[in-house]
């Protein structure tokens, strides 16, 4: 159940956040959350994320690519309508393959690429139009914000919080 | 610092002479066949069903040859006359064939190694004229590998000049001779080039640059190691050199491919061959580069290299391994769709007589390393890239098998005791001189101003 109160603790340092994520992370509590203008290096690794799948989810797409190029150039040029242009070999898929390698190539790329792109915005609830989920306008500028969830520890939680050199403490209702 | 155990001396020289003595065995076997020797095979291979349809296959490549004086392909009446009246011809040509494979069998194995280090070289100077962070730890491999650059080289030229007209057909006078019945109008057309005291000049002019490099390239390496605190001159030469080594480098790497690899089939020529020699050596290079580093380590000799060095290499073999790929089939397939005769046979004598080599290459060479280390967990794993070290090194000698067998041995061809001889030879030799030239020198370049940023390095 998410917890209607949080805490958000914000820094205006990348290092320092690190080292409070590192300490939180120590104190056991739950990170709900890291808002930061610009991609903090290792940051994943110390909130204990998983790693990510997309690299699986592109190998794949280019596989059913591949099979598209391939199955849809064996139909058109092989099965449907094999005629002799320019002294081709149109006998076999195999025979005639050099020629359809190009575009073999540039589908499995295409679609490892796109689905790949599209997947993502999927994944982390991207679109036009969709509403800005920023606690803080200041994040994507030159602070760093995190968000704890409060289950009936907000003294423990500022007080760690404010050790960790945080800038700023706020709690925050969000049950609307 | 590494200090050359007497187990790896042995294996070297247990490695050397089990190699001359196969290779000597298929030498003096090979030379001592003569012209009935050869009818009386041809005869029996006629004879026995089995080896019908391979005799098919060699009338008809000779008559592909032949095709252009005779011009009597179509009509069968003429075609079994020609065949009647090539037969000593035929003989001859095949005993000429048997008499080649020792030759060229040393020669791709002496070409493989030396290509090894010469890679190293190229990958070595770019390190340097790019200022990578993460390849200083490796540079004493580095410049081990490349010690193997000079003598290797020379090798290749001895054995080229030595071989003469059993690899090069260019260096028969007789090929440019108007008066002689061998007389060959395009060989001649191209004497101003393909001539044996052009080859041997050029030759030693590119191994000169190539050596004077490396030779300072280290010099500066050891020199920075003993400069004082904060005196980057000997760095700063080192990158200057690297960049014109670079220059100098592309060019002559590309005349190399044409001097000691095109020129074996003279009639033929292929605007990217250079390129294309270049990306095979990249890879054996970096690959040998990944196996050596990985075997220092695990020997405890190289603590700080991590997994994300290994990574790093693993992913240039994937790359390089794509990039040889690329030119491979680019040269192939530009060929093939525009089918002119005179460009064509090149691939045609190895689709037809070489067939599981050159396409077994491509699966050995492309879809095993793409489809191994794609994985970036896998890259990490020092088994997993020896093994597939292994198998791009293997692909890479059938690469240049299959680029000068076709010319000198044509469907005589076999690996057998000459070829596997000549591997383990040089291979031999290489694995000495190169643990020969790390031993030299402590493993670390620590006078590297990179070298803090290697060390720490991390992916």
């Amino acid at each position: 159940m998410e917890a209607s109160k949080v805490i958000h603790a914000i820094y205006n340092d990348d290092d320092v956040l690190m080292n409070a994520v590192k300490k939180v992370k120590a104190a056991k509590h739950q990170i709900e959350e890291i808002y930061t203008p610009f991609p903090v290096h290792g940051l994943d690794k110390a909130m204990g994320l998983a790693p990510t799948r997309l690299a699986i989810c592109a190998f794949l797409y280019g596989c059913v690519g591949l099979t598209v190029a391939v199955l849809m150039m064996n139909f058109i040029m092989i099965e449907d309508w094999p005629q002799d242009i320019g002294g081709k070999p149109s006998f076999s898929y195999l025979e005639n393959m050099p020629a359809f390698v190009p575009i073999m190539f540039e589908l499995t790329v295409f679609f490892a690429a796109h689905l790949m792109v599209i997947t993502f915005y999927l994944r982390s609830k991207m679109w036009p139009f969709k509403k800005a989920e920023n606690p803080d306008p200041r994040t994507t500028d030159d602070h760093f914000l995190m968000e704890l969830p409060i289950h009936n520890n907000e003294v423990e939680l500022q007080s760690l919080l404010s050790q960790t050199g945080a800038v700023e403490i706020n709690v925050v209702d969000k049950a609307h | 610092m590494y200090t050359l155990s007497n187990r790896l001396k042995l294996v070297s020289l247990i490695l050397i002479i089990v190699g001359a003595g196969l290779w000597g065995t298929g030498y003096y076997s090979s030379h001592h066949v003569t012209l009935d020797n050869v009818k009386t095979m041809l005869a029996e291979e006629a004879s026995h069903g089995s080896h019908g349809d391979s005799h098919a296959t060699i009338t008809d490549t000779h008559e592909v040859e032949a095709h252009v004086n005779t011009d009597a392909h179509g009509e069968e009446a003429s075609h079994a006359e020609a065949d009647a009246h090539h037969g000593d011809e035929h003989a001859e040509h095949v005993m000429h064939q048997i008499h080649n494979r020792p030759y060229s069998a040393l020669y791709v194995a002496a070409f493989f190694f030396m290509m090894i280090a010469l890679g190293a070289l190229a990958f070595y100077a770019i390190q340097f004229a790019a200022q990578a962070g993460w390849s200083p730890l490796l540079f004493r491999v580095m410049e081990g590998i490349t010690y193997y650059v000079l003598p290797g080289a020379l090798i290749v030229v001895a054995i080229a000049v030595w071989a003469g007209d059993h690899i090069f057909i260019w260096m028969d006078p007789e090929m440019v001779n108007p008066e002689s019945d061998k007389f060959d109008k395009l060989v001649a057309g191209k004497s101003a080039w393909l001539n044996t005291t052009g080859f041997v000049i050029r030759a030693l002019v590119f191994i000169g640059g190539w050596s004077l490099y490396r030779f300072f390239a280290r010099k500066f390496s050891l020199a920075q190691d003993q400069a004082p605190e904060g005196d980057r001159s000997n760095f700063k030469k080192s990158f200057r050199i690297a960049a014109a080594f670079l220059v100098f480098f592309i060019y002559t790497e590309s005349m190399m491919s044409w001097d000691w690899i095109m020129s074996v089939d003279p009639h033929w020529f292929s605007t990217l061959f250079g390129w294309y020699v270049f990306a095979g050596m990249m890879v054996c290079a970096v690959t040998v580069m990944a196996m050596i580093t990985i075997y220092l380590k695990s020997k405890g000799l190289l603590q700080q290299v991590n997994d994300s060095h290994i990574h790093d290499l693993a992913k240039f073999m994937f790359g390089f391994s794509i990039f040889w790929t690329y030119l491979w089939f680019s040269q192939f397939m530009l060929i093939w769709y525009s089918n002119i005769p005179e460009e064509v046979t090149y691939f045609v004598t190895r689709i037809e007589d070489y067939n599981l080599p050159f396409f077994g290459m491509i699966a050995m060479n492309f879809l095993f390393p793409l489809l191994l280390l794609m994985n970036s967990d896998y890259k990490r794993i020092p088994w997993f890239v020896i093994m597939a070290g292994v198998v791009i090194l293997a692909g890479h000698y059938i690469d240049i098998f299959n680029m000068i067998m076709p010319a000198t041995v044509g469907d005589r061809w076999f690996i057998g005791m000459p070829e596997i001889g000549a591997i383990l030879l040089f291979a031999g030799l290489f694995m000495f001189i190169v643990f020969y030239a790390i031993s030299k020198q402590p493993l670390i370049a620590k006078g590297n101003p990179f070298i803090k940023e290697s060390e720490h390095f991390h992916y």
